[in-house]
């Protein structure tokens, strides 16, 4: 069935997805620079994904699919610009990865492998709730967005004082500042992500509401 | 027996003004052909001026309720109804009232059109006025012209209202039968799959053509095609063996359903 | 599929063609030989005289079937009076109402009363019209005719009723047509070629008939005045010619049953010609 074999190339596409934000991660903790240049050669496999996925889209449209499938395809499609604009973030982290790898490492520490940790957790996650189905797991994973964008903020703040006070530090503190601002646009997509789950299973449009920290009431179903 | 509540729908119509009056108010509605229970307790309110869509799988019961709008369904020996039905607050099964009136407020379209052969077009539109007494040929003519204008046919058959009905085309035929049962000035049209026997042009033009009636009239049309009922309607019942599942605004059926049964269908899991 | 084999298929296609055909033929010659020996033999015997003379008496040659001719026509005439509303009435009741019991029942007489023999009919209005008038009379003759009519008709009416499709009785009903003008006007009418068919064809088979006249119009030498007179017909003329030692009448016999036999056709034909299909349906 042709929607089987969406969801199954949605899946794939995510499981590259999350290995790529793995590995660019990897790569830039551990100053990998070939594990960098892979990840940003692999990224062209996720964009061949979206376009197979939105062909695969318009297809199933022209059966005019009713009900869950209908939310299951548009959906679907959403998912899939989701994951190739995280390939893209991930991508930017290994570019970033590369360069700081040629250079001497910077004396800061910075919270970014808790950053990382909760941005890589959001989105398996998402995902997770995706092939569950299960709409109260996604809602759980809106409001640790905030968390993130906390953690950019204080990482940016103590990036920007070190700058400051060590203007030799400043092209690499950048690229750490860029690299950070990525994870963060990664959790958001993670989040893009679960607010499609929950209109999936919910038809509930929660996008741009739940903005104030406490999750709406579910609906019963 | 419990009273059955009345299914409502549970988001609002796009369409304002005549929203929230009612055309058939339909009250634990059973009916029976013999000891064939077909139809369950079936409670629903027709909005006026707007078009409600019948679906479900073969041998659910919609056409019997649809002919039970109109008393059609008397038609069959050993059949027997409970329940109350209501037409802008007039009871249509009272005792003392005719079923010839009731079909005067609520006409019918058939599946399969049936102009009557022996008679021209503009007989075919006039006869239900002229064999219920109507002589005034002023009035005849004007009714003709307006009951094929509002059929969108007008224009095709203008020059040849005396040609034989059954010398039209199929699709045309339909909206001819369309005209006859408007020319009575009915205040529902009841419409049984009108379009399944034509082919997809004619199909829309009997679309369109509902879609311009619904300002005036209000339209209960059964279809086995989903994608129409999606298209034209304004409201939606599911109905399932006998019972009616699920009323709703049609988007919400066709987007998110509520019952599993509702959804199941819908999505083609069964029926 | 082998050659020889293929050859032995084809050679019982045509086998079987030719047997058939040859059933054809043979089905249409008696009606051939019955025309062909009414021409020979009467068509040299009618002339005008045929038809607007009176049988002349016994022994003498020329004379006509005038009277049997006018005879005929105003039995007939009295048998569509009895047999056609009874008759149209009675299928439109079949077809449209009463309930599935009694209306078995009532066909079920019907199709008895279609196969009782016609010398049968003749003797029940001998005892019921005949008898009680204390003799015999047109009016008996019209009446036993009609009643052959009857359920002749009235099987051919609910046929021809029943082959309406329902779909108009119901857009009728639909509209708020009553049931009854549902019938008349719309039922009825778009079946009245049927009807009508089925009137002129029961009205061509009672119109050769010989035995029941035997007891009831009784034949006559001379016009008829009145309806309680008896009166002559075709038929009985021909019998009576036919019988008869006179070859003069034999030869009036030849030419009476050519005419009843052009009569019979042309009523045929008639019904073709009303029942062609003039328009082109669109399906």
């Amino acid at each position: 069935m042709e929607l089987d074999v969406l969801k199954q190339k949605l899946l794939t596409m995510a499981s590259h997805a999350e290995t790529a934000v793995n590995q660019s991660l990897q790569a830039l903790m551990q100053r990998d620079r070939d594990l960098a240049l892979r990840v940003k050669d692999d990224d062209s496999i996720i964009d061949q994904f979206e376009v197979e996925i939105d062909d695969l889209v318009i297809q199933l449209l022209t059966k005019a699919p009713l009900a869950t499938n209908l939310r299951l395809v548009t959906v679907a499609m959403k998912i899939s610009q989701n994951l190739e604009r995280v390939g893209d973030e991930a991508t930017k982290i290994a570019k970033r990865a590369r360069d700081l790898s040629q250079e001497p490492p910077v004396k800061i520490t910075i919270e970014l492998p808790r950053m990382a940790g909760l941005a890589l957790e959001m989105l398996k996650a998402a995902l997770d709730a995706f092939v569950n189905r299960d709409s109260t797991a996604a809602r759980a994973i809106i409001p640790r967005d905030k968390e993130v964008d906390a953690l950019n903020k204080q990482i940016h703040e103590i990036l920007a004082q070190h700058m400051v006070a060590h203007p030799d530090t400043i092209s690499r503190c950048l690229n750490w500042m860029v690299a950070c601002k990525s994870l963060e646009r990664i959790a958001d997509h993670a989040k893009n992500v679960a607010e499609e789950v929950v209109y999936l299973c919910e038809a509930q449009d929660i996008r741009h509401t739940a903005g104030k920290g406490q999750a709406p009431p579910i609906a019963g179903t | 027996m419990a009273d059955n509540a009345t299914i409502h729908p549970t988001a609002t119509a796009p369409s304002s003004t005549a929203a929230n009056a009612v055309a058939l108010n339909v009250r634990n509605l059973s009916v029976f052909f013999g000891a064939n229970h077909v139809l369950k307790e079936v409670s629903l309110n027709v909005p006026a001026r707007a078009v409600t869509a019948i679906i479900g799988p073969s041998g659910c019961g919609k056409s019997t309720f649809l002919r039970a709008l109109n008393r059609m369904h008397e038609l069959v020996p050993e059949a027997r109804m409970t329940g109350e039905i209501r037409l802008f607050g007039n009871d249509i099964y009272a005792p003392s009232v005719e079923p010839v009136l009731v079909r005067r407020r609520v006409g019918m379209v058939f599946q399969k059109s049936n102009p009557f052969p022996t008679m021209s077009i503009a007989e075919n539109v006039t006869v239900g006025l002229r064999l219920n007494g109507a002589r005034d040929r002023k009035l005849l003519v004007e009714r003709t012209e307006q009951s094929l204008r509002m059929a969108a046919l007008w224009d095709e058959v203008k020059d040849r209202l005396n040609a034989p009905a059954i010398s039209l085309s199929g699709g045309q035929q339909q909206r001819l039968c369309i005209a006859r049962a408007l020319a009575v000035q009915p205040e529902v049209l009841l419409m049984d799959e009108p379009a399944s026997a034509l082919d997809p042009l004619a199909t829309s033009k009997i679309e369109d053509l509902i879609l311009e009636l619904k300002k005036d009239y209000t339209i209960v049309i059964v279809t086995h095609n989903m994608q129409q009922a999606a298209r034209i309607s304004d409201f939606t019942a599911f109905f399932y063996l006998g019972e009616l599942v699920e009323f709703d605004v049609t988007t919400k059926i066709f987007t998110s359903p509520v019952k599993k049964q509702t959804e199941d269908y819908v999505t083609g899991r069964f029926g | 599929m082998t050659a020889s084999n293929h050859r032995w298929r084809k050679f019982k296609n045509r086998l079987m063609q030719a047997v058939t055909c040859l059933c054809a033929i043979l089905v249409v010659t008696p009606l051939v030989l019955v025309f062909y020996h009414l021409v020979t033999s009467g068509f040299s015997s009618i002339n005008w005289a045929f038809f607007t003379q009176l049988p002349k008496p016994v022994g003498e040659s020329g004379g006509g079937m005038a009277n049997a001719i006018l005879g005929t026509f105003i039995l007939l005439g009295q048998a569509a009076l009895l047999g056609v509303p009874i008759g149209v009435f009675g299928g439109v009741y079949l077809s449209e109402y009463g309930s599935s019991r009694l209306n078995w029942w009532i066909r079920f007489a019907a199709d008895i009363l279609n196969g009782v023999p016609s010398i049968t009919w003749g003797i029940v209005v001998y005892a019921l019209l005949v008898v009680p008038m204390k003799g015999f009379s047109a009016l008996a003759g019209g009446v036993v005719l009609g009643m052959m009519m009857i359920p002749l008709v009235m099987r051919t009416t609910e046929e021809v009723l029943q082959l309406v499709p329902n779909g108009y009785r119901e857009a009728a009903l639909a509209l708020g047509i009553a049931k009854w003008r549902t019938i008349v006007q719309i039922v009825v009418r778009t079946a009245l070629k049927g009807i009508v068919t089925g009137v002129l064809l029961a009205l061509a088979r009672v119109a050769g008939e010989t035995a029941p006249l035997l007891f009831t119009a009784f034949g006559n030498r001379f016009w008829t005045h009145k309806l309680t007179e008896p009166i002559a017909a075709m038929p009985l003329q021909i019998f009576n010619y036919a019988i008869s030692p006179y070859d003069d009448w034999h030869r009036q016999a030849w030419a009476g049953a050519l005419v009843l036999l052009l009569l019979v056709l042309s009523i045929n034909i008639g019904v073709r010609f009303l029942t062609r299909d003039r328009f082109q349906r669109n399906v």
